[in-house]
C-alpha cells in the first residue's frame, strides 16, 4: 500500500519536474491572471537543471540562455519566440534559462516575462557554481551570453553567439527534426 | 531553383556568421608568451606591459563601464590593485568594447567612470580591437594573470560568486597570484564564469 502511495507520489513529482518546462496551456492561464509581485517563477539549481538538458526523447530542445541585463539576449528573444511558433506542431521545445541576479527578479525579470509573454518558457538558474556548470553544459562555452544549447537524444550543438533573424535559427534546427 | 539557391545563400551566410564569431583558436592559452601591446590610457598616455616597471606579473582584466557583471566586479578589482600592486602585481584594465554598439563605453565615458571610482589602476581602451582576440577573451569581465615575462599562468574568474563579495568561498585570481608567489603553478589555472559578450563593431 505504502510502496504503491510512494510510486504515485515520485510519478507526481516527476511530472510536476518534467512539465516545469512543458508548455502546459494551463500554466499559462493561471499566471496570466496572477498579479506581478506574487508571481511564481521556476527557480532552480544546476542539478534540477542537468536532467532537463538530457532528456532521451524525440524532441527537439532548444535551450537558450540568458538575462534581461544582457541586451543582445533581449533582442534576439523574439526570434526564439518566432521559432517555436514556427514548430508548435512539431516534437520541439524551447527553454529559455535566465541567468537574472537574485535582486532584480520581481523587478525585471517577472514584469519582462510578463510583458513579452514567456511564462511558458522562463526558468531560472541559480547556482554559483559557474565554474562546474558551464563546462559541464559545453566545454566549449566561455560563460559569455546569449548561449544556445541545441539537442535532441544524444546529438548535441551549441553556440555562443547571437542570433540575428529567425532564419538562422530555423537552419540550425531543421536537421535536428528531420533525424 | 530560386528557391533553393535563396536557401544556399542563407546557409553560407550563416556558415560565415557562425565562423566569424567563433572563438580565436590560437588565441593565448596557460603558458604562453603574451605579446606586449600598446594601448592609450584615460589619461591620454599609451601604455604597454613594459612600461610598467619593476613588477613580478600583471593583473588584465577585460572589463567595461556597462556589463553588470563588470560593475559587480568594480570594487574587487579597485581592492585587488591596492592589495596587489605593492607586491609586484597591478591591475591593467582593458575596455574592449565598440562604442558604437556600447555607447557607454566608449572612451570620455571611461575617463569619468574612472573619475567617479578614483581608479588607481591604469584603464585602457583597446580602440581597434586587435588586444582582446588575441588573449581570447570572450567576455566581461574576464581575467589574465601573466607573470614579469609576460607568460599566461591563469585565466578565468575573479572568484566564485560574482552577486556577492561577502559570499565568496574560492578567490581563484588571488589564489592565483599566491601560487606564483610560492614559484607554484596556479591551480585551477583556468576558471569559467558568466559574463557578458564583448561588443564588436558590426
Amino acid at each position: 500500500m505504502y510502496k504503491s502511495y510512494a510510486c504515485t507520489m515520485i510519478y507526481a513529482i516527476l511530472i510536476y519536474l518534467l512539465s516545469g518546462v512543458g508548455s502546459g496551456a494551463e500554466q499559462l492561464d493561471i499566471k496570466y491572471d496572477t498579479p506581478v509581485d506574487s508571481m511564481n517563477i521556476r527557480v532552480m539549481d544546476y542539478d534540477q537543471l542537468k536532467p532537463l538538458l538530457h532528456q532521451d526523447n524525440d524532441t527537439t530542445y532548444v535551450v537558450n540562455f540568458w538575462a534581461t541585463w544582457c541586451a543582445p539576449c533581449v533582442q534576439e528573444i523574439p526570434y526564439f519566440v518566432q521559432l517555436d511558433s514556427i514548430y508548435s506542431n512539431a516534437p520541439f521545445q524551447l527553454v529559455l534559462v535566465s541567468l537574472d541576479f537574485k535582486k532584480d527578479y520581481v523587478r525585471k525579470l517577472m514584469p519582462f516575462v510578463k510583458e513579452r509573454k514567456l511564462e511558458n518558457y522562463v526558468l531560472v538558474l541559480e547556482d554559483n557554481r559557474a565554474n562546474y556548470w558551464i563546462d559541464d553544459i559545453d566545454q566549449s562555452w566561455s560563460g559569455a551570453l546569449p548561449a544556445t544549447l541545441v539537442f535532441n537524444g544524444e546529438r548535441r550543438t551549441f553556440y555562443e553567439q547571437t542570433f540575428h533573424h529567425v532564419d538562422e535559427l530555423n537552419e540550425i534546427i531543421k536537421p535536428f527534426l528531420k533525424n | 531553383m530560386k528557391h533553393l539557391f535563396g536557401k544556399l545563400i542563407l546557409t553560407l551566410f550563416t556558415i560565415t556568421l557562425i565562423s566569424a564569431i567563433s572563438p580565436v583558436d590560437n588565441a593565448y592559452k596557460i603558458g604562453d608568451q603574451a605579446a606586449d601591446f600598446s594601448l592609450k590610457s584615460i589619461d591620454g598616455k599609451m601604455v604597454s606591459l613594459a612600461s610598467i616597471k619593476g613588477v613580478k606579473g600583471y593583473i588584465v582584466v577585460f572589463t567595461c563601464n556597462t556589463c553588470p557583471y563588470a560593475v559587480m566586479y568594480e570594487d574587487r578589482i579597485i581592492e585587488l590593485h591596492n592589495k596587489y600592486a605593492p607586491l609586484g602585481y597591478p591591475v591593467v584594465a582593458i575596455n574592449p568594447n565598440d562604442s558604437d554598439v556600447k555607447p557607454g563605453d566608449s572612451y570620455s565615458a571611461m575617463q569619468l567612470r574612472a573619475k567617479e571610482k578614483s581608479f588607481p589602476f591604469n584603464y585602457l581602451i583597446d580602440e581597434k580591437q586587435t588586444v582582446y582576440p588575441l588573449f581570447g577573451a570572450t567576455r566581461t569581465p574576464h581575467v589574465f594573470l601573466l607573470d614579469a615575462n609576460r607568460y599566461v599562468r591563469y585565466i578565468g574568474a575573479i572568484d566564485d560568486n560574482a552577486q556577492d563579495a561577502s559570499a565568496v568561498k574560492i578567490n581563484y585570481l588571488q589564489d592565483a597570484i599566491m601560487a606564483l608567489q610560492s614559484g607554484n603553478n596556479p591551480d585551477p589555472a583556468e576558471t569559467k564564469a558568466i559574463g557578458c559578450t564583448i561588443k564588436v563593431k558590426s
